[in-house]
């Protein structure tokens, strides 16, 4: 038996959504995986133990949106930071996405990222596929070979494949090979040369504009071919009510639609860009009040399943322009339980296990890969959180290479305390009295 | 009036509160003053520098600020989008903090991205001041518009100012609009529903869509410049449609107050948005607001360099 990956987390308040579980208990780990409790001598096997009374017990959580910069911009992030991120945030499994230099089009570029995240990464790091060669949206990706390779899910996120003709070929063959498509979906054309939200203060601040059209024409398209190719197609950082609308319609019809919101679209609304911070630049961009509150309504109801980051890491330099030059983006590895927990939970709109479902049961399913649970014999990747705890989100504190966050300064309360992956602790602000407890004995 | 000028910044109108706008005012009647004399220049900027970037071009206004900071003595450096910092891609930021760390005072900013002086304001100790950003803010172009419409009107306070134009791109519709309410006019924006968004009624302004109900009221008639790339971008379908049912002709005079103002920030397009008859006839102000222009600008860099440290 492996001391470094055996466990014994006490009193905690365990919660599995997956398994309909919200009770006190201990949870026990040995050589990595979950078994059960009483399963083995701690005594004998000399293993810790720590008390984790007033605190949850969560399944591993998991961020299907992350961009971690490697191969190609590695001045704003590595594989080594951007996993170190996640495991301070409490992520213990992330979507690579693949807008990457060179493009993750190709087996190569996948099989780079798996050794250098075997090597370097601190959370495991499961790699997507490009929809399109090059991301350019004009000729469709070696699908079956890219899943050889083993992505997890296909996407040209950061972008949209304007073709409705191309797209549907997409939807069809990815369904052949039983990968997930994950959507950014925005018409080109209504988007134009915006760089923030149509609305009031659009038209007030005379900023070039967004208009949410851009993405609902693509999302009502997605819905469509989904139906038609009879295939799944999630949609990523929804933001605006009328796409959450569609959205829930489809699903009551039995399409295979899916949705994930970010934690800044449901924090915040495009009041902020009066600012004129940078930090507040992302595509889709912060939308109107009654958008932000739609996609609360779309966590309520099950109609968005995923809490997703989009964690887009972008250098100072690059960030610290007029607001018409700056890259779209910001990082949100490190903010999303704090600003969930904060947003949702102690807001009264979700339960702690609907939050939690929204980073674990709720991913791993669109995904179809088998994580996001604490059932026995499940691999030991644990999230520890303090619902409670209040503090100020300070950038200077990020393991991310950036700092591009309008969260600097944020008033949170709720906070990841300690991330184990496969049993083993990558990050922990536990003090060590609580493992020499009295209690814990 | 005894109040005391604190901003080092000119970035907006929507930024200034209604006594900081009638403060400006009133100092620009006092050099307006100066520039009636023979001897025009006086003292106030001596041993100042004033940087003048226009990152966007323009002749007009960049004339204007260059002239204000020259009859109030101050050393000036002209700096323009062809400068070779930029042409060597340093930064924006960069490029003025250079500046700044030659001791130069104030940086008069004209710039195509909207919110650009607002981000060199919160980065810089230097004063910034607007000379116009993307279609966002044009300050001293509204200051001088009202300016000219309290002299001509002798008030602010209920005048049906009428706003015709392409609303959704002009910085100027936007600054007048909020320096106008906050002393009090009635302010309306005319146009296609393309270029004159619903939403400008959330803050306070009447929307027309129709020109002869717009202006009936009228006391000032402010035209906007009308560009040929918005008929490229399929806002209307061309400037003679555009001329025929928004443009201000002779015949329109016959259904406004005989006494409304016709104001025109510039260039104006003659036959376009304006008739040379009307631009060149009794009821035009337009070149009684570049003279004004001057005076306002001499008023402002006055105000912000005293509340530099």
């Amino acid at each position: 038996m492996n001391k470094k990956n055996s466990w014994i987390l006490k009193n905690g308040r365990i919660i599995d959504p997956a398994n309909h579980i919200d009770r006190t208990g201990d949870l026990w780990i040995r050589d990595g995986r979950i078994v059960e409790p009483g399963s083995f001598d701690p005594a004998l096997d000399e293993t810790e133990t720590i008390n984790l009374k007033g605190l949850v017990v969560a399944p591993g959580l998991i961020d299907m949106h992350v961009h971690l910069r490697q191969p190609g911009n590695t001045d704003a992030e590595t594989i080594r930071t951007g996993t170190m991120a996640a495991a301070a945030g409490g992520f213990t499994s992330i979507v690579a996405m693949p807008n990457t230099s060179p493009c993750a089009d190709n087996a190569a570029t996948i099989q780079y990222i798996k050794e250098f995240a075997a090597r370097e990464g601190v959370v495991k790091v499961l790699p997507s596929g490009a929809l399109s060669v090059g991301r350019k949206g004009e000729e469709m990706s070696p699908v079956g070979s890219l899943k050889a390779a083993g992505v997890v899910a296909l996407t040209d996120d950061g972008t949209c494949i304007q073709s409705n003709e191309l797209m549907r070929h997409v939807v069809e063959y990815a369904g052949n090979f039983g990968i997930p498509i994950l959507e950014h979906c925005e018409d080109k054309f209504l988007a134009g040369d915006g760089v923030m939200h149509e609305g009031y203060w659009s038209v007030l601040l005379g900023m070039k504009a967004i208009p949410s059209a851009a993405e609902e024409v693509i999302v009502a398209r997605d819905i469509i071919l989904s139906r038609l190719a009879n295939w799944k197609i999630h949609i990523q950082h929804v933001s605006s009510r009328n796409s959450v609308r569609m959205i829930r319609s489809a699903q009551a019809d039995g399409v295979r639609i899916s949705a994930e919101a970010t934690p800044h679209h449901i924090a915040l609304t495009d009041v902020e860009i009066k600012k004129f911070d940078t930090n507040y630049k992302m595509n889709p961009p912060l939308c109107a009040e009654e958008d932000r509150m739609a996609l609360i309504e779309g966590l309520q109801d099950g109609t968005i399943a995923v809490i997703a980051t989009d964690h887009a890491p972008h250098t100072q330099t690059a960030k610290l322009v007029e607001f018409d030059h700056a890259p779209f983006g910001i990082i949100g590895l490190e903010t999303a339980v704090p600003v969930a927990l904060t947003e949702l939970y102690h807001k009264n709109y979700l339960s702690l296990s609907q939050v939690i479902s929204k980073f674990t049961v709720g991913p791993a399913t669109v995904l179809g890969i088998n994580a996001g649970t604490l059932s026995v014999g499940a691999p030991a990747d644990v999230t520890v959180i303090d619902p409670d705890c209040d503090y100020i989100v300070d950038a200077n504190d990020f393991y991310s290479k950036s700092r591009n966050t309008p969260f600097n300064g944020y008033a949170a309360k709720g906070r990841t305390m300690a991330t184990f992956v496969d049993g083993e602790c990558v990050f922990s602000l536990l003090r060590d009295s609580e493992s020499d407890d009295e209690d814990a004995r | 009036m005894d109040f005391q000028w604190t901003k080092k910044d000119l970035l907006s109108l929507y930024d200034l509160s209604r006594d900081e706008i009638l403060h400006i005012l009133n100092t620009a009647e006092e050099f307006k003053k100066v520039s009636q004399r023979n001897v025009k220049k006086v003292p106030a900027l001596r041993g100042r520098t004033v940087v003048n970037l226009f990152v966007e071009p323009s002749t007009r206004t960049r004339v204007s600020f260059e002239l204000a900071e020259q009859r109030l003595s101050a050393d000036i450096i002209n700096m323009n989008a062809d400068v070779s910092s930029f042409r060597k891609g340093e930064t924006l930021l960069d490029t003025l903090k250079n500046i700044q760390a030659l001791q130069a005072d104030i940086v008069v900013i004209r710039h195509q991205a909207t919110g650009a002086p607002n981000f060199l304001a919160r980065e810089l100790n230097m004063g910034v001041v607007n000379a116009g950003d993307g279609a966002h803010s044009h300050p001293t172009q509204a200051l001088l518009d009202i300016f000219t419409m309290r002299e001509k009107k002798g008030r602010i306070e209920g005048l049906n100012v009428v706003i015709v134009g392409d609303i959704l791109h002009s910085r100027v519709a936007r600054s007048n609009a909020w320096g106008l309410i906050k002393l009090g006019a009635n302010v309306t924006f005319a146009g296609p529903a393309t270029l004159v968004p619903r939403e400008f009624e959330q803050i306070g302004v009447r929307v027309c869509h129709n020109l002869k109900d717009a202006l009936a009221e009228a006391d000032v008639i402010n035209l906007l410049r009308i560009q040929l790339e918005r008929q490229q971008r399929g806002y209307f379908p061309s400037l003679g449609e555009y001329s025929r049912f928004f443009g201000i002709h002779p015949e329109t005079l016959r259904y406004i107050k005989k006494d409304a103002l016709i104001m025109h920030p510039g260039p104006i397009n003659r036959g376009v948005e304006i008739d040379s008859a009307v631009a060149d006839g009794p009821q035009s102000v337009i070149l009684e607001q570049v003279t004004n222009g001057l005076a306002v600008r001499m008023a402002v860099l006055f105000l912000v360099a005293g509340a530099l440290k």
